[in-house]
C-alpha cells in the first residue's frame, strides 16, 4: 500500500524508510488504526479509510491542533520520520486522549528517529495532544 | 578580534523561532529526492556482491535486456575515469587509484554493486537483475582486521592491506602491506592488541618518563564497534538530462559542494549541473557531498534518454550506506597521585573497509591530546583494509571512539587513586588556549580558540548532583546496581573562509541565498538569524533561498563537523558589513556627504546628525540596480569562490548585492566541548539495565537557535548511547557475509531507550576568536555520552568487566559472573 499510495496516487507524505515493518516512517490510519502501510496489501483495505498525513490539515489549509503543537515546539530535525511519528500518535490518541508522557512514549515506540531527539519529539506531541483535547 | 557587539547586536540570534522548514516537514510537503517525480521515469536497482571480494569472470546482460520494460543496463566498464580536482586554493588533488567506484568488476564487499537496470517500474527492474548471467572468481577476504595483520593473513585488496603514508611530501598515501609477527600476537595474549608496526605515529613530550613517573599506570585496551549511519532516507536519487544539464534530486550535508564532486566523478563541468537538495532525511556525515552511487542514475538516464530513479531499499542502503569504523586501541596511561595524566600511548588500529583512508584513527589522537591534555604522548594507528562496506565519517569521527577508550580509563584511575573520577576529568580538562596535537613541523602544538570545559562540568556536576549522587549508600534493591559515570567529548567545531551572499531586493525585502544542506540541524536557517541582526531588519522581511542551485548560491561549508555554525555565521556577518557599507555609500550619493556619515537602522539608511535624513532599503536597493558595479552584483570581490562568482554574476541587477569572504582572522583551532553525567540501573540476573539520569552540559559558545542546540546534545547523545549499549555489526566471517542488515539486526535506539530522566545546559561564554562567538554542537555529545554510560557501567559492575562496547545483555551476564572477565566477542572488530 506505500508504494500503490507514494506512487500511483502521488501521497508522498508518508516515506518508506525500511521497505518492512521495522521504522513506521509509513504509517498511515486505516479506519482509526495506526498500520505500516509498507506491510499492507492495498487490495486489503478495500471499503476502508485511509488517513495519511496529506488529510490531516484542515482544508483551508491550518494546521491540525496535532501539527500545530509539533511545530511550535519544532519538534523534529531531519523529519523524515515525522509524518509517522504524527500518524502513529493521532492513532494512539484517539484510544487515550490524554496519555502521560510514558504512555505516549509506548504508544509511539514503534516509529525510529534516526536523528534520536526523542526527548523534543516527545516534548511536541505532548503539547499536540493537549492542544487537540482543547479542541 | 572585535567584540561581536561591535559588529552585530544578537536579538533574534540566541531566541527560538520556526524554521522555514518545519511546517513543510509536518504536512507531508516537504519534497525529499525519492519525493520526486518525472514524466516517463524508470527505477533503477542494483545487482551487488554476493561475495566479500571478487572478480567478475563472466557477465552476460543480454537476456536482462531484452526482458520486457528494461530500457538500460549499466556496467562498470561505462563509468567515466574520475576527474583530478582542485582545492580552493587552487592545489591539484589527484584522482585516487584505489578510489571507491559507483560499479565494480572486483567487489571488495558483499553488497558492492556490480550492474545497474533502469526499468519502467521496480518489478521489471528485479527481474532483470535475475536473469544477468555472472559469475565470479572468489579471492581472499578479511573481515577481521587483526586477522589480517596475522603473519600470512589475507588482504582485502590484491595490492595490501593498509593505508600507508605518502613516501614523500606532495605524494598520495597509498594502499600497502603491513604485517605483525607471531611474536607480537603471543606477547600480548587474549585480552590484549598486540602493538607491532604501525603505519603512522607521531609524539611530543617525553612519554617514557611520563609513564615512568607515573603513581599509577594502566593498560587498557579497548574495542569501540562499526555502526552503520543508517539516516532514515537511503540515498535515493532522481537524474534527468534537460538541455544537456544533468538534473539531480539528493540528499546531501552540503548543497553546493556537492556539484563539484558529482563533476568530479562524471569527469564533467560543474556548469552543467542542477542539484536539488530542499530536505535530506537525516547523515550524520554520510552524505557529507552525497556518494558516489548517484552518478548511476545519471549515466542511466543518459543512456536510457528518460529520467531514472535509483530507489535504494534499506538492505542496499546497508551496504552502501556509510558507517563509523571500529577502532581497536590499546593505551598505556600514567597519573600522578592527584590524577593528572603525566603521559599517554596510544595505540590504534581501525577497520578501515576496502576503500579511502578514514581520518577516524587519526583523528582519535588528535582528539585525545585536546580532551585530556596529557603533558607527554605517543600516537600511534593504522587503517587495515577489511571486505566489510565502505565507511565514512560519522559525527565525531575518532572523538567518540577516544571518548569511549579513553573517558573509562579516567574514572578507572580514580578510583585506583582513591580519588572523585569528577576531579579526575576536571584536573586533566582543557582550559582557554589549550595545546592540540600532532606536533607542528616545528615541533610546537597548535591551541584551541577556547575551551571552558572545567566551566562545564563544574555547571553539570551541580545540576545532576553529582556529589549527592556519590554520597549515597549502595542500592541494594535485589539484584539491582547502580552506578554513575561523568566524561567528557570534544570535536572540530569551526572552520573559516566561505562566503556570504544575499539580495535586498526593491521591495526591501532581505533574500539569503545559501548552499549549505537542509539536513534537520537548522544551520541552514539559523545562521541568517546573524544577518537580520546585524542588518537590523525583523525576520519577517527576510526569506531563504536553498536547496536548489538554480537558485545562486555562494561557496558554503558542507554541514558536517559541526562547522557550519561557526563558518557560516562568519561569512552571513561578512555579508552583512558589505552590505552596511554599500547602503552608506548609496545614502551618501544620493542624499551627499560621506558614508561614514551614515547608519543603519529600521530597515533605513539615515544621516547620523538627523534620521529623519535617510532612504528605505527598498529605495537603496533600486539605486543600487542604477548604479551597478558592485552595488547590484555587476562587479564581484576578488577573493570570492569562483562558484560564488558565478552565482553573483546571475544576481546582478536584482537588487543590492551583498557579497564577501569571511575573512575575519581567527589564532588557532576551534573545538566544541561536553560534559555528560549517566546514572544506571543494572540487573544483573536479568543483564537488562536503564538509564535513569542523564545530563549534557555545553561548551559550545554563544547558543544562536536554543531549541536546535538542545536537539543536537539530545540527538547526538543518543547516537553516543547506541554506541554504548546497543549497536554493531555481526558477520559470518567463515564467508564474509553481514547478518546484520537491517534495523532490527543493528537497530538504531527507540523512544523507550531515551534516558528516563534528561537534562541539557550549556556554558555559553562565547567564543573570543570568532566574531558572533558561536561554535557547533553537533558532534561532541555523543563521545561523552558513550563514555558517561561506559563509566557509568563500570561504577555499577566493577572494573575489569567488558573492554568492547556496545555492552549488552550477554556482556553484562558475563559481567556478573563472580572471578571472570568479559570475553565476548574478544578483540575482534565483528561479532
Amino acid at each position: 500500500m506505500a508504494q500503490t499510495l507514494r506512487g500511483k496516487l502521488g501521497l508522498t507524505g508518508l516515506k518508506i524508510g525500511c521497505d518492512r515493518g521495522e521504522c513506521g516512517a509509513c504509517t498511515v490510519l486505516i479506519d482509526d488504526v495506526p498500520q505500516y502501510a509498507c506491510s499492507i496489501l492495498t487490495q486489503s483495505v478495500r471499503g476502508k479509510n485511509i488517513l495519511t498525513i496529506e488529510g490531516l490539515a484542515r482544508s483551508d489549509g491550518g494546521l491540525h491542533p496535532l501539527q500545530q503543537g509539533v511545530l511550535e515546539e519544532q519538534g523534529f530535525q531531519c523529519g523524515y520520520c515525522a509524518p509517522g511519528f504524527l500518524m502513529a500518535t493521532l492513532g494512539y490518541l484517539k484510544t487515550k486522549p490524554e496519555p502521560t508522557r510514558q504512555e505516549l512514549a509506548h504508544g509511539v515506540s514503534g516509529n525510529l528517529c534516526r536523528c534520536q531527539d526523542y526527548d523534543k519529539i516527545l516534548t511536541a506531541l505532548m503539547r499536540g495532544a493537549e492542544y487537540m483535547k482543547k479542541g | 578580534m572585535p567584540q561581536n557587539d561591535t559588529l552585530f547586536t544578537p536579538k533574534l540570534t540566541g531566541c527560538n523561532y520556526t524554521t522555514p522548514d518545519q511546517r513543510a516537514k509536518l504536512t507531508g510537503t516537504a519534497r525529499y529526492a525519492e519525493d520526486f517525480r518525472a514524466e516517463g521515469m524508470l527505477i533503477c536497482k542494483l545487482l551487488t556482491s554476493p561475495l566479500p571480494h571478487a572478480k567478475v569472470k563472466h557477465l552476460d546482460i543480454s537476456a536482462a535486456l531484452a526482458m520486457p520494460g528494461v530500457r538500460a543496463i549499466l556496467t562498470a566498464d561505462e563509468l567515466p575515469q574520475p576527474a583530478d580536482s582542485a582545492s580552493d586554493s587552487g592545489a591539484m588533488i589527484k584522482a585516487s587509484p584505489w578510489s571507491e567506484r559507483a560499479l565494480t568488476m572486483e567487489p571488495h564487499y558483499q553488497g558492492e554493486p556490480i550492474v545497474a537496470v533502469a526499468a519502467t517500474d521496480e518489478a521489471a527492474a528485479t527481474a532483470a537483475l535475475e536473469a544477468i548471467d555472472i559469475t565470479f572468481e572468489p579471492l581472499p577476504f578479511v573481515i577481521d582486521p587483526l586477522d589480517s595483520l596475522r603473519p600470512g593473513g589475507p588482504n582485502a585488496r590484491t595490492n595490501g592491506n593498509v593505508w600507508l603514508p605518502p613516501g614523500k611530501p606532495g605524494e598520495q598515501p597509498c594502499i600497502g602491506e603491513l604485517k605483525w609477527t607471531a611474536t607480537d600476537f603471543e606477547t600480548a595474549g587474549r585480552e590484549r592488541l598486540p602493538m607491532g608496526k604501525t603505519a603512522a605515529e607521531w609524539s611530543y613530550g617525553d612519554v617514557v618518563t611520563g609513564l615512568s613517573q607515573a603513581a599509577l599506570v594502566l593498560d587498557e585496551t579497548f574495542v569501540t564497534p562499526n555502526v552503520s549511519h543508517q539516516a532514515l532516507e537511503t540515498r535515493s536519487t532522481l537524474a534527468w538530462w534537460e538541455n544537456g544539464k544533468l538534473h539531480l534530486t539528493v540528499g546531501t550535508q552540503g548543497t553546493i559542494q556537492t556539484v563539484p564532486a558529482i563533476a568530479k566523478w562524471l569527469n564533467m563541468s560543474v556548469d552543467d549541473i542542477v542539484l536539488i537538495s530542499e530536505y535530506t532525511g537525516g547523515a550524520f556525515g554520510g552524505k557529507i557531498t552525497a556518494s558516489v552511487a548517484v552518478i548511476i542514475p545519471a549515466l542511466l538516464a543518459k543512456k536510457a534518454q528518460a529520467p531514472v530513479m535509483l530507489r535504494v531499499s534499506r538492505a542496499d542502503e546497508q551496504s552502501i550506506g556509510r558507517a563509523r569504523p571500529s577502532l581497536i586501541g590499546r593505551m598505556q596511561a600514567g597519573f600522578s597521585k592527584e590524577g593528572r595524566l603525566l603521559g599517554l600511548d596510544l595505540f590504534v588500529i581501525m577497520d578501515n573497509g576496502p576503500y579511502e583512508q578514514q581520518g577516524d584513527a587519526a583523528t582519535a589522537g588528535r582528539m585525545g591530546s585536546l580532551l585530556y591534555q596529557p603533558k607527554a604522548m605517543r600516537w600511534r594507528g593504522t587503517a587495515v583494509l577489511t571486505n566489510t562496506p565502505t565507511r565514512g565519517p560519522q559525527t565525531a569521527p575518532g572523538g567518540l571512539q577516544v571518548s569511549a577508550m579513553l573517558g573509562p580509563i579516567l574514572a578507572k584511575a580514580a578510583r585506583r587513586l582513591n580519588l572523585d573520577p569528577l576531579a579526575v576529568c576536571r584536573i586533566n580538562a582543557p582550559e582557554g588556549r589549550a595545546p592540540v596535537g600532532p606536533p607542528k613541523a616545528d615541533g610546537s602544538l597548535n591551541a584551541a580558540t577556547s575551551a571552558f570545559v572545567k566551566e562545564a562540568l563544574d555547571r553539570g556536576a551541580e545540576t545532576f548532583g553529582w556529589q549527592a549522587r556519590r554520597a549515597r549508600p549502595a542500592l541494594t534493591k535485589g539484584s539491582v546496581r547502580r552506578g554513575i559515570g561523568v566524561a567528557t567529548g570534544c570535536f572540530v567545531a569551526g572552520t573559516i573562509g566561505f562566503d556570504g551572499l544575499f539580495v535586498i531586493t526593491p521591495e526591501g525585502r532581505l533574500r539569503l541565498h545559501t548552499g549549505i544542506g537542509n539536513l534537520g540541524n537548522e544551520s541552514f536557517s539559523d545562521v541568517q538569524r546573524v544577518v537580520a541582526d546585524a542588518m537590523d531588519v525583523p525576520w519577517e522581511v527576510c526569506e531563504i533561498a536553498w536547496g536548489n542551485t538554480a537558485k545562486p548560491m555562494p561557496w558554503s561549508c558542507v554541514s558536517g563537523g559541526s562547522q557550519t555554525i561557526h563558518a557560516m555565521s562568519r561569512a552571513a556577518l561578512a555579508a552583512s558589513l558589505d552590505a552596511r557599507q554599500k547602503l552608506k555609500e548609496i545614502a551618501a550619493k544620493t542624499l551627499g556627504g560621506k558614508a561614514e556619515d551614515y547608519n543603519i537602522g529600521d530597515q533605513r539608511v539615515f544621516r547620523n546628525d538627523s534620521s529623519q535624513a535617510g532612504i528605505s532599503f527598498a529605495e537603496a536597493a533600486g539605486r543600487a540596480i542604477k548604479l551597478g558595479g558592485v552595488y547590484d552584483g555587476h562587479e564581484c570581490p576578488a577573493d570570492v569562490n569562483k562558484m560564488t562568482k558565478t552565482s553573483v554574476a546571475a544576481l546582478a541587477g536584482q537588487g543590492l548585492v551583498a557579497v564577501a569572504r569571511d575573512n575575519f582572522p581567527r589564532d588557532g583551532q576551534t573545538y566544541s566541548h561536553v560534559a555528560s553525567f549517566a546514572e544506571v540501573e543494572v540487573d544483573i540476573e536479568t543483564g537488562m539495565y536503564r538509564i535513569v539520569d542523564f545530563h549534557a552540559e555545553a561548551d559550545a559558545g554563544l547558543m544562536v537557535h536554543p531549541r536546535a542546540f538542545a536537539g543536537q546534545l539530545a540527538g547526538r547523545s543518543m547516537l553516543g548511547i547506541g554506541h554504548a549499549t546497543m549497536q554493531k555489526w555481526f558477520y559470518d566471517n567463515q564467508h564474509g557475509a553481514p547478518l546484520s542488515k537491517r534495523f532490527y539486526q543493528t537497530r538504531p535506539p527507540t523512544v523507550l531507550c531515551f534516558p528516563e530522566k534528561f537534562t541539557w545546559g550549556s556554558v555559553g561564554i562565547p567564543d573570543p576568536q570568532t566574531p558572533v562567538g558561536a561554535r557547533g554542537i553537533g558532534e561532541p555529545p555523543t563521545g561523552a555520552a558513550c563514555a558517561a554510560v561506559l563509566c557509568a557501567l563500570t561504577d555499577a559492575l566493577g572494573d575489569d568487566k567488558f573492554f568492547r562496547a556496545p555492552v549488552m545483555v550477554d556482556a553484562i551476564l558475563a559481567a556478573s559472573e563472580p572471578g571472570t572477565r568479559a570475553l565476548p566477542g574478544g578483540l575482534s572488530a565483528n561479532v
